[in-house]
């Protein structure tokens, strides 16, 4: 137990190239002011905070828990100061450092401007091309186009408990990106027996043949942990596009690649002929609950 | 000599079978006629199979994993597309020319008679090791850029309709010369249909 006295952790904000999501998604916490309470803010953007960005590229304070937003450009400055150096700065002190979203982990949107210049903070894709390999072990990747907010809570708390956080080898954490984010989606029945959800925004259908569903090739615990506390992509007819993989974004994102009606990619772990014997089999069988609307399925003739 | 296992009497009765359910006909053979053939007695038959209809299904079965695995074993092979279907072609007409039983049976015991086999071998079911293998093959094929990508059917009814007809062709003895002498321009018509364009 912490004492009433005890210091709090100092948590640093800092943003590359950003459209702010992971800023905004992180104020739809529902527990924000109990868990801010819980650190010594520094500087967030957004919030109003104890310095502001310009005392804090002058780079004479230091951090505990950093959390970088946006892709990284070496090329960008802060209030007039290179951003290299204010990251390499804050990083030195900084016992976790946390990329917050794709950008900063992968590189994700933003690094399609100068996909030859621009990177995450320790990776690049999937290799280790970032400016924060010198402090690779501290950083952790919390991917996701933007970051779910309760992911980011989650691992500040284990921060303050001082647990020890296991990262999988692109450094996310496996608490939370082992599952993949078809775990739990509401049509995992469909996707059981290969019924096609047959257009966008239905609540029948799976929507890995047609409508591009990444979710079982992805990452993630979107269907564990839900969004706002109530829902996911795939579970209001959207499908899964693997935001949190470092191939993201890819192109055709609403459409399935198929060869010859066949899925490119099968689940994750799957070999495909094995894949190929089950789907063909399941769709030999037509269960009439699954083909209608389940609202108009009578369970009495 | 060397007993007889359980297994080799099972494929005994399986080649039987099949010759005479493409000879005579699924209907007309009976029971006794198949465990004449392979000498046991109609009482030992049933420990092998319950059913006319069952080991009807089984057969199919036979055949598709036999296919299948004949085409896995050529899907797996370092070879262009257009190659694999000329090992295809020549692999399926060898089968036709030297146990034609198993062609026969499935164009013309399986294809026809669908009421057999409606309850549990619907669909995919008894035939997906061979349907499976030639997914894998036409999903590599357009991967690696050598087929053009379209529905699955189109080009599986094109490639398979085409070779079973041949067969059938063959099986009527209308063809002039034998099937080996087809299987190049065959199978260039085949690649010349399905490449990509
Ligand atoms: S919609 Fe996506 S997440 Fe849901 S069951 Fe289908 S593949 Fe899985």
């Amino acid at each position: 137990m912490h004492s009433k006295n005890a210091k709090k952790p100092k948590l640093l904000w800092l943003q590359g190239i950003t459209c702010n999501g992971n800023t905004h998604s992180f104020l739809n916490l529902s527990s924000l002011d109990i868990l801010l309470d819980k650190f010594e803010l520094l500087h967030i953007p957004a919030f109003a905070t104890q310095y502001t960005l310009e005392e804090i590229v002058e780079c004479n304070l230091d951090c505990d828990v950093l959390i970088f937003e946006g892709t990284y450009d070496p090329l960008m400055r802060r209030a007039d100061v290179a951003l290299e150096k204010i990251l390499l700065y804050y990083a030195k002190s900084a016992s976790h450092i946390i990329a917050a979203g794709s950008c900063a982990s992968f590189g994700g949107m933003f690094k399609a401007v100068a996909p030859e210049r621009n990177s995450g903070i320790l990776f690049d894709e999937e290799e280790k091309l970032g400016p924060l390999k010198e402090d690779e072990k501290k950083v952790i990747n919390l991917s996701g186009c933007p970051i779910h907010p309760e992911w980011l809570a989650y691992i500040l708390q284990m921060i303050v408990n001082n647990m020890n956080i296991l990262l999988d080898e692109l450094h996310r954490p496996l608490e939370l990106y082992s599952p993949l984010a078809h775990h739990g989606c509401t049509r995992n029945e469909y996707f059981e027996w290969k019924v096609d959800a047959k257009s966008f925004g239905t609540k029948e259908g799976c929507l890995f043949y047609e409508q591009g569903c990444r979710a079982p090739m992805t990452h993630a615990s979107c269907n564990k942990i839900l969004w706002n506390e109530v829902s996911s992509k795939t579970r209001i007819g959207t499908p899964c596009f693997g935001c949190t993989e470092p191939d993201f974004p890819r192109k055709n994102l609403f459409k399935t690649k198929t060869n010859m009606s066949i899925p490119q990619d099968v689940p994750l772990g799957v070999p495909k002929r094995s894949y190929l014997t089950l789907a063909g089999i399941a769709k030999t069988f037509h269960i009439k609950r699954l083909e209608g609307k389940l609202i108009d399925y009578k369970t009495t003739p | 000599m060397a007993r007889v296992t359980k297994e080799e009497k099972k494929q005994g009765i399986i080649s039987a079978a099949l010759k005479l359910f493409s000879e005579k006909g699924f209907y007309i053979t009976t029971i006794p006629d198949i465990a004449d053939k392979v000498g046991m007695s109609v009482g030992n038959f049933y420990n092998y199979f319950k059913s006319k209809d069952i080991l009807a299904k089984e057969l199919v079965l036979y055949i598709s994993e036999y296919l299948g695995s004949q085409i896995r074993e050529i899907n797996e092979r370092d070879i262009t597309t257009e190659q694999k279907i000329y090992e295809i072609v020549s692999m399926y007409f060898s089968v036709a020319e030297k146990k034609p039983e198993m062609i026969e049976y499935f164009l013309r015991v399986y294809l026809s008679n669908r009421e057999v086999f409606g309850d549990g071998c619907e669909g995919m079911i008894c035939v997906s090791p061979f349907v499976t293998e030639m997914m894998m093959f036409f999903n590599d094929g357009v991967e690696s850029g050598d087929l053009h990508d379209q529905d699955f059917f189109s080009a599986f009814g094109l490639f398979m309709g085409y070779l079973g007809g041949m067969v059938f062709l063959f099986g009527e003895k209308i063809l002039p010369e034998p099937l080996d002498n087809y299987k190049d321009d065959i199978a260039q018509n085949i690649y010349n249909a399905l490449k990509k364009r």
